[in-house]
């Protein structure tokens, strides 16, 4: 009998993983190198686990009232606000939170966080809600059932299901009735080489305080940035690695 | 005796009126509204017309999958690139749904008696 209470074994699967990319090195022909798959990808090929995308979030530049990425964020998905506010699909929430002891306030935007052990995918009976190659966490509303385990194991709430019928969704982002759906990172973007509509509306705002880029490349704006100054995942301990950090809490 | 016949008269008559009705109201074949463009002086779409006619939908469940769980992004066999070449615009100019009666999907979908369900998710109208 297998004891399912056993946490799993996260650096035995690291050692199998590392090791079989080592053997993977080995044969790489002469004269191929590994840094080139970092680099822009043609539509034609699939996403790699060379990249990892993330995103760095600074709550001290993240303005109190200010929602100018959840507005962008509705308006690249379509997503509408209807009477029925607790049913409507968020994709990011604006979170304002108080530190009881201290009374310290602040403010961040609270989204998929992209986990690298996302809770979400283990708990989905299809298959439906899967980790790309390169770390975003989506859901393949083809193969969505609607049963919304997702939902509940999520630790972020980052989640909504689709209560009633869509009509006139954006072509890169198709979206309907009978299906849990998320943060994808701006995937269709992303797949171009763009940039998630939150982070520039950020910017466009004038308050910076979202960067995304890839965490993989030490050469990225991000990556230097978590090297140089202290971020912090929420619910680090639940052992998750979110690619989502924020700095600030 | 005269009752047998009585019945059997009926019951010719009723098969032929039937048959003459149907062969009156035979559902029409497809009008379809003509693509946008052209792929090459030679073939109309991106595969031969008898092969997109019988095999459209395997190649658009093929790139659902490469698209959604890979990121690959080509324009072949899109769901997106079909409606921006095969929909049809109203008289002000603008796009009608593809999925609406007679254009180019339904009314084809109509005829066979298949029931598309990509339009409670996808976009029915040309974008970007």
């Amino acid at each position: 009998m297998i004891n399912t209470s056993e946490p799993v074994n996260r650096d035995r699967r690291e050692f199998i993983g590392k090791a079989a990319a080592s053997v993977a090195l080995l044969a790489l022909a002469p004269g191929v190198k590994l840094v080139d798959l970092v680099f822009a990808r043609p539509p034609d090929q699939p996403v790699s686990n060379a990249m990892r995308w993330g995103m760095l979030i600074d709550s001290s530049k993240c303005a109190q009232g200010c929602d100018a990425c959840v507005r962008a964020c509705d308006e690249e998905f379509g997503l509408e606000r209807s009477a029925r506010r607790e049913l409507d699909a968020h994709y990011i929430r604006k979170l304002d939170v108080r530190d009881e002891q201290t009374g310290r306030m602040f403010s961040l935007p609270m989204l998929c966080q992209h986990c690298e052990h996302p809770p979400c995918v283990d708990v989905c009976p299809t298959g439906a809600s899967f980790k790309r190659a390169d770390g975003i966490v989506l859901v393949d509303k083809h193969i969505c059932i609607g049963c919304r385990y997702c939902m509940m194991a999520c630790p972020y709430k980052a989640r909504s299901f689709i209560h009633e019928a869509l009509h006139n969704q954006k072509p890169y982002a198709p979206r309907g009735i009978g299906t849990v759906e998320s943060c994808t990172f701006c995937v269709h973007r992303v797949d171009r080489g763009g940039t998630p509509a939150c982070v520039e509306a950020c910017a466009a705002a004038g308050h910076d305080a979202m960067v995304f880029g890839d965490l993989n490349d030490a050469g990225s704006d991000i990556a230097q940035r978590e090297r140089a100054t202290s971020s912090q995942q929420v619910r680090a301990d639940l052992g998750l690695n979110t690619a989502v950090r924020y700095e600030g809490i | 005796m005269g009752k047998v016949l009585r019945r059997t008269a009926l019951m010719l008559f009723a098969a032929f009126s039937v048959a003459a009705a149907a062969a009156d109201s035979r559902v029409p074949l497809p009008d379809l509204p003509r693509a946008r463009h052209q792929v090459s002086a030679t073939q109309g779409c991106v595969e031969p017309t008898e092969v997109m006619r019988k095999n459209h939908m395997k190649f658009l469940l093929h790139q659902r999958d490469d698209t959604v769980h890979e990121g690959v992004r080509t324009k072949k066999h899109s769901l997106v690139e079909c409606i921006n070449c095969h929909s049809s615009d109203d008289r002000d100019g603008k796009p009608i749904a593809i999925n609406a009666p007679d254009q180019f999907c339904q009314s084809c979908h109509a005829y066979a008696g298949v029931q598309m369900d990509c339009f409670q998710c996808h976009a029915t109208k040309p974008g970007s």
